[in-house]
């Protein structure tokens, strides 16, 4: 249950980051920060007490292997964040390109 | 970049491609599988671009080429896997689960090769399109 | 069960420093490490796959988030309504905290999974598909099709990325004329 707890303090410094900071790429960095939170939550939840990993070996017992099933999800998850990443830094640098700065508040108030 | 990059580089570039390759078709003995080679794949020639600079690796893997592997690879796992799921009992038998099947038709070799051609020329094709970003951003000034 | 509580302690330290520091430099390092961190975690919860799968894919976002981006300017934080920010920014955050933590309490406890959907898949992985590695088989197998979206969504990101960087060179040849 702490470690539970754990994670979900480092999901709240990602989400305070994406709230408070004015730099744009603070912002992505705060969003990658909540996407580590979210995986490690998946993976938390599969594991079984002296489990051993999914893989099957000649000589060792079938019985006490932890949960395959999310870490095939997380798998994807893991390529998905990372291509999510790509595409926001392209946007800033285009962002970078027209406006001349990262910050947010001057991008709101600058025109064309 | 300085001469001690430059040498390793021109060392170590050829095994980390076959370490790319070896951990995307063992995938289904030892973990692994076909996105973690790709990426490893694509970070090799990421590793000769940041070396040697955007013009030699540009001459050596031109655009053209990288985006026409992207999209070939893509339209075959595209026909790979509905012909699995559709194509009745024939071609599921013969292309994608068999045991006893073909080898070069299992799920083992055929599916993995396309994943890692997607993942590894994708991912370099947007290092490139963003370091000529920059580059032109530094040179218009 | 007492490294896997340090590792995401160091992992909470980290992301505080990447968060707070003044410097994008070091805060794109710190990202770096907390990375780092997780995949020794996931090598601690018995899942190798996601530890390679988490490296890799780590060393990249590092990369690009270097090269494309730090060469920039780095503007002045100016602050303008602090008060009111603060406050509705904690208020959100403990809402968030409090439904969360109710949420999580429906978990079974750490350590003792209920595994009714992957029992299925461990008993008949290897007579079925013959193949020992059951995350692989999972992905290539059992369930191809979601393996046919995430190569979709790659796809679809690289498409992005091309189609963003591309307009803004004919927009300075354009201009250069």
């Amino acid at each position: 249950m702490t470690v539970y707890i754990l994670c979900l303090a480092l999901f709240s410094v990602g989400l305070y980051c994406v709230l408070r900071k004015r730099n744009i790429i603070k912002i992505i960095i705060g969003i990658g920060i909540i996407e580590y939170a979210a995986n490690l939550l998946f993976i938390l939840s599969g594991y079984r007490e002296k489990g051993r990993s999914p893989i099957f070996e000649a000589d060792k017992l079938v019985v006490n292997m932890v949960d395959p099933l999310p870490q095939a999800v997380v798998l994807v998850s893991i390529v998905l964040g990372l291509s999510v990443t790509l595409l926001l830094v392209a946007i800033a640098i285009r962002i970078f390109e027209k406006y001349g700065t990262f910050d947010i508040t001057k991008i709101n108030k600058l025109k064309g | 970049m300085t001469l001690i990059v430059k040498t390793v580089t021109r060392i170590t570039l050829g095994f980390i491609f076959l370490y790319g390759v070896y951990i995307g078709l063992t995938g289904h003995v030892s973990p692994g599988g076909g996105f973690a080679g790709g990426v490893i794949i694509a970070l090799s020639f990421v590793h000769i671009m940041l070396a040697f600079g955007k013009d030699v690796a540009l001459k050596r893997f031109k655009a053209y080429t990288v985006r026409f592997i992207v999209c070939l690879s893509a339209l075959l796992l595209l026909v790979i896997v509905f012909a699995g799921r559709y194509g009745g009992p024939i071609s599921s038998n013969v292309m994608l689960m068999g045991i006893k099947s073909w080898p070069i038709f299992n799920g083992k070799v055929a599916i993995p090769i396309c994943e890692m051609a997607v993942v590894g020329a994708g991912l370099f094709s947007i290092f490139t399109a963003l370091v000529l970003l920059s580059k032109k951003d530094k040179n218009a000034e | 069960m007492i490294e896997i509580h340090l590792i995401i302690l160091f992992m909470i330290g980290a992301a505080i420093i990447a968060v707070e520091a003044k410097d994008l430099l070091s805060s794109v390092i710190a990202v770096g490490a907390v990375g780092i961190g997780l995949s020794m975690g996931f090598l601690v919860l018995k899942a190798p796959d996601l530890a390679i799968m988490q490296l890799v894919a780590e060393v990249v976002s590092l990369v690009i988030l270097i090269r494309a981006t730090i060469r920039k300017d780095i503007p002045f934080s100016a602050s303008g309504r602090w008060l009111f920010n603060t406050i509705s920014t904690l208020i959100f955050v403990t809402v968030f905290i409090f439904l969360a933590y109710l949420a999580i309490k429906e978990l079974p406890s750490f350590g003792n999974a209920t595994m009714k959907v992957s029992s299925f898949y461990i008993t008949d992985g290897l007579a079925k598909t013959g193949m020992e590695n059951v995350v692989a088989a999972i992905m290539l197998n059992f369930r191809s099709l979601d393996t046919l979206g995430e190569a979709t969504a790659i796809f679809a990101s690289v498409v992005g990325v091309l189609a963003v960087a591309r307009a803004i060179g004919r927009t300075k040849e354009v201009k250069d004329e």
